[in-house]
């Protein structure tokens, strides 16, 4: 449960080697939590996360088996969490960024990027959705991006699974209006993670550490939307009605 | 389910609102249905909902209103109330006090239901001579987590469960409780300001005995500690006499106002709590003896002011009440002092002494002092000095209480409350299920 000052007890990760989750986990005062899950395939790096919040003296740090594409285990998998407590926050941050070229040259790339982003969150957001209104409370963190709020020649198949992952959650947190429930979008710009390192830097370029901030605040204020870092939902709102000539001329 | 209502509810601090599917109660045989078909979130009653945490509050669970079953009648004879367990002190107070009764206990608000009182066993300012409302009632009947109705009285473990045991032992839908004689309805009032902390603290320890309700108002702002300690009795119909008063019985408390809907964020700030503090200190006579109060103005001064909780806007309020035993009395000051240094505004700073406790394993309060200071949720760093707080609590043997917890961890709850495990053994003969649960239950893992 959630205390009188917003801090949570538990906490869910799909995709819980993410960084940002990561991040924003330490972000929350680590000795008020007593139930961490980190789901995921099995791997060391899902291992060494664990690892890494077992040695900060958090409690309950766990690794739950997990596979985005096999949506069919979704159900009993998120079940057999919520059976056990109550969960406070689940963060959706799992995701491919995918290679755009590869996915021109090969379509089948681009629809492992699809299913995993958009079909793997869609299954799990659904199920999380029907447990936190069973249970009266909880919130749901999706880690949309901007690159879904206008599609780029560099990388729109990423962005495209990002602009149906958003969608998907404004309708998802309308649906949950009145059930104690709610869904926080979160849409951070380019981020600084495993992810993004052979890529060149774009401007307002952020850490973990920072968008874990944002998404920490936002949680506690009850916010639906939340842009990392906050000045770029100007930006986009800006991009969003350049002319097309315009904006594809912009640098990507 | 019908009739139920999906609701979402909240504490007195109006703070973490959970939603529950709320259903009025209409009879015991109703409630036995409602407890036999609970889901796994479970069942949960709720009164007056002035608990200020998460106590009466259970998300997606079965809540079962009982302020719609209010009957009650007063035994004259046998000094004593049999009421539903909704039915509200404010009510009862109304019906008994004009026939020259009151309540053994009463607490700071009387808008309080008969089931909240011995579910929280609350206490007021006569815990000193008289101990808490458990300790005068002589027969509950409750239903247990197989729908099954008991009765229950002082000599039975589960009476002393359901005491304190803060609605997790079964729904109480009755009870007989002990009520006072009294003369009038004003109380002789005495009172005394100190000039810091330990002139108030030295004062409570050498007079407190002395009088039947005491109680101090401490000024959280001022470094100094200073107070109002204010003590007093029931009025003799002879003392109502000599002052002239002319209806000495009458009793019917108004509402004078109601807090505005709409508080801006940080209107309760340092410096309104200090200009108010001030004001309070300064209206108060350094000494008055035998003043007339009435009884609602001595007891429950902000019952006249409606939804006056909403005055700390969006963001709510807790109150943080901690009892510590006499031997760590100087925790009072290292707590208003904390509180002080990350400029967490209270102009509710209560400061009391309480006797010995009771047999209830989950009871509150146990000889010592008890602070109780409301503070704003939004302050900055509140959560940490009130868990450095909270540590130096439990190490000394005092504790938190449950009725305006809402916010301490199942670690420290665990550590402060030693017959835990003696109370599990006792609720569990009764809710072998665990269907009675709430928001407080499943953050302190209780």
């Amino acid at each position: 449960m959630l205390d009188a000052l917003g801090e949570p007890q538990s906490v869910l990760v799909f995709g819980g080697t993410s960084e940002i989750a990561l991040a924003t986990i330490k972000e929350m005062p680590r000795h008020r939590l007593r139930r961490v899950l980190l789901a995921g395939r099995p791997s060391e790096s899902l291992d060494a996360a664990v690892a890494e919040l077992r040695d900060l003296n958090i409690t309950g740090v766990e690794a739950i088996e997990f596979d985005a594409k096999n949506t069919e285990s979704h159900g009993a998998i998120i079940d057999g969490v919520f059976d056990g407590s109550d969960i406070d926050v689940v963060i959706l941050a799992f995701g491919l960024l995918g290679d755009q070229m590869t996915a021109e040259e090969d379509p089948s790339h681009a629809v492992e990027v699809a299913t995993v982003n958009y079909t793997g969150s869609v299954s799990a957001g659904l199920h999380v959705a029907r447990r936190l209104k069973n249970q009266g409370h909880g919130a749901l963190v999706v880690l949309s991006s901007v690159a879904g709020d206008r599609a780029r020649r560099s990388n729109y198949v990423y962005g495209s699974t990002k602009a149906g992952l958003d969608a998907f959650a404004q309708g998802l947190d309308a649906a949950l209006a009145g059930t104690g429930a709610h869904v926080l979008i979160v849409r951070p710009g380019f981020v600084r993670t495993r992810m993004t390192s052979h890529l060149p830097e774009a401007p307002m370029t952020t850490n973990p550490e920072d968008v874990a901030k944002i998404i920490v605040a936002a949680l506690k204020k009850g916010k639906s939307t939340v842009y990392a870092p906050g000045p770029l939902r100007f930006v986009m709102a800006g991009l969003k009605t350049l002319p097309k000539s315009v904006f594809r001329k912009l640098p990507s | 389910m019908s009739g139920a209502v999906a609701t979402e509810l909240s504490g007195w601090g109006r703070t973490m609102p959970t939603v529950a599917r709320l259903v009025d109660a209409h009879s015991e045989t109703q409630i036995s249905e409602l407890i036999k078909d609970a889901d796994s979130r479970g069942v949960l009653a709720r009164g007056l909902g002035r608990s200020y945490g998460d106590a009466a509050q259970s998300g997606g669970a079965t809540v079962i209103d009982m302020t719609t079953m209010t009957g009650f009648r007063l035994d004259a004879d046998n000094m004593s109330v049999t009421a539903d367990a909704g039915a509200s002190i404010d009510e009862i107070l109304r019906q008994i006090v004009p026939r020259g009764f009151f309540v053994p206990v009463s607490a700071g608000t009387r808008i309080i239901t008969v089931g909240g009182a011995i579910a929280g066993d609350i206490h007021g300012k006569n815990h000193h001579r008289d101990g808490s409302f458990g300790a005068h009632v002589t027969e509950l009947a409750l239903i247990d987590g197989l729908g099954v109705m008991h009765n229950l009285t002082p000599k039975d473990p589960r009476f002393w469960a359901t005491v304190g045991g803060m609605g997790l032992t079964g729904v109480i839908v009755s009870a007989t409780f002990t009520v006072i004689p009294i003369q009038s309805s004003y109380i002789t009032v005495d009172t005394e300001r100190g000039k810091d902390l330990d002139a108030v603290m030295s004062s409570m320890l050498e007079r407190d005995h002395e009088y039947r309700y005491t109680v101090a108002w401490i000024d959280s702002v001022s470094a100094s500690g200073r107070g109002v300690i204010t003590r007093g009795d029931h009025s003799t119909a002879q003392q109502c006499n000599d002052d002239k008063i002319k209806n000495p019985r009458s009793y019917d408390p108004k509402k004078i106002a109601t807090a505005p809907g709409l508080v801006p964020k940080g209107a309760l700030n340092k410096w309104t709590v200090q200009a108010f503090n001030e004001g309070w200190f300064r209206k108060h006579p350094s000494l008055r003896v035998g003043e007339q109060q009435k009884i609602s103005a001595f007891f429950h001064p902000l019952d006249g002011v409606q939804e006056w909780n909403r005055i700390y806007g969006p963001q709510g309020f807790l109150q943080y009440q901690f009892q510590v035993p006499d031997s760590a009395g100087n925790l009072v000051e290292i707590a208003l002092g904390k509180l002080r240094e990350i400029g967490a505004p209270s102009f509710l700073t209560v400061l009391k002494r309480f006797g010995p406790g009771n047999q209830a394993p989950l009871s509150f309060p146990q000889s010592g002092w008890t602070l109780a200071a409301d503070l704003p949720a939004g302050v900055p760093g509140l959560g940490r000095t009130l868990d450095q707080l909270d540590d130096l609590i439990s190490a000394e043997g005092g504790r938190l209480y449950l009725a305006k917890d809402s916010r301490q961890s199942p670690t420290n709850f665990a550590r402060t409350y030693p017959r835990l495990e003696e109370w599990r053994e006792i609720r569990d003969t009764m809710d072998p299920n665990h269907v009675f649960a709430s928001d407080l239950s499943r953050r302190l893992e209780i």
